[in-house]
């Protein structure tokens, strides 16, 4: 009886989940609407504080902030099992849909007009991208600190070979060492 | 091997690339470099095609190079492996979750980690800017003559547009595609 109901409940994870990952676009901001109204009005799983919670808190981890809320919200409801499959469920639609997309698309790529259309799209892609560093920008840069953050970061990786992944790693410990170690002494 | 390769580099995206999509685009463009498994041009596709199917950004990415690269198998591979750092660290992190968001420590480490995931997107967006607007898909080198006017103009347009009118990506991308047919882009 008590299997039967942690696999009734791991269902129920994994569906809405599954839901919010077909019905959402872009992830990240996004998904809180479509969260809303399956994790807080329909399954009462988390309040609304909570939901806001989890998601400032996921975007303070590793990893893409869809697949982390829904890590943290299925936490709650079955520990780590359940946090398991609320992730599994947000990516499984995704997987499915770009792989029948990226088999089919294949074959087109070829063709003239495609290529037209692409290049159109290329130009687009540059767009959106730039309006989210506007957004990013507002975020992330406020001092004179943060700004020489920015600018080196941006030279070590057009400049130089530097992996990404190094120059995060450099810049979280410079602002451990700012915030934590320099302001310490100064007080 | 490519499995395992894939599966490393993709364990790397999850760990580093704070903050979602576009934060793993970077590491794309480094990926394409060390590896060539696929080109600028192709990054850009995925990336517009990502963002007009449902679906997490940065998940779809991963869907898509790891397709590209091992077909379904590869597809499973990087997708799992996107989301298997966050898992660990969640799980690690969820009894204490109210101390760690109000953590001193990770606050401080987040006033450097956000401005250089700004500057990671920046790069990419010189990336794309570069296959978009330069011809024989970046590849020559930034001459005047090289540069696709017609990409130019339909970005400052496009940029305009999705400042002022807020609506979901999709439409911007399929205008812009027919737009592309439309004037032989």
């Amino acid at each position: 009886m008590i299997k039967r109901c942690a696999v009734k409940k791991y269902t129920e994870i994994f569906s809405s989940f599954f839901k919010i990952g077909a019905l959402t676009f872009g992830g990240g901001y996004a998904m809180l609407p479509m969260l809303e109204k399956e994790a807080v009005e329909k399954r009462q799983w988390i309040n609304n504080e909570e939901l806001l919670d989890y998601y400032a808190i996921a975007q303070c981890t590793p990893g893409i902030i869809a697949s982390n809320t829904a890590a943290l919200i299925g936490y709650q409801i079955k520990g780590a099992t359940g946090a398991i499959i609320a992730a599994l469920g947000v990516i499984t639609p995704s997987y499915i849909i770009i792989t029948i997309i990226a088999a089919c698309l294949s074959e087109f790529m070829d063709i003239d007009w495609v290529q037209h259309g692409m290049s159109g799209v290329q130009a687009c892609v540059a767009a959106l991208i730039l309006t989210s560093i506007i957004k990013l920008w507002k975020n992330s840069i406020a001092d004179r600190f943060t700004l020489v953050i920015f600018v080196l970061s941006v030279l070590a990786v057009v400049i130089s070979d530097i992996s990404p992944a190094f120059i995060v790693i450099v810049m979280a410990l410079s602002g451990i060492i700012r915030e934590k170690i320099g302001r310490g002494k100064k007080e | 091997m490519i499995y395992l390769r894939l599966a490393a580099e993709f364990l790397k995206i999850g760990l580093f690339a704070i903050g979602g999509g576009l934060a793993s685009i970077p590491f794309l463009y480094d990926m394409a470099e060390q590896t060539g498994w696929f080109t600028g041009s192709d990054i850009i596709n995925m990336i517009a095609i990502s963002e007009s199917t449902p679906g997490p950004l940065g998940i779809n990415m991963a869907t898509y190079v790891g397709y590209t690269v091992g077909g379904p198998v590869g597809g499973v591979i990087a997708t799992l492996c996107t989301v298997i750092p966050s898992l660990i660290t969640i799980i690690a992190i969820a009894g204490v979750l109210n101390r760690y968001s109000q953590n001193g420590w990770v606050k401080a480490a987040f006033t450097g980690i956000r401005p250089a995931v700004t500057a990671l997107i920046v790069s990419a967006f010189l990336e794309v800017a570069q296959v978009a607007f330069i011809g024989d898909g970046g590849k020559s080198s930034w001459m005047f003559t090289a540069i696709e006017w017609k990409g130019v103009v339909l970005f400052g347009i496009m940029f305009f547009l999705i400042r002022h009118l807020k609506k979901h990506p999709i439409v911007y991308l399929a205008a812009s595609a027919v737009i592309g047919v439309l004037f032989s882009m």
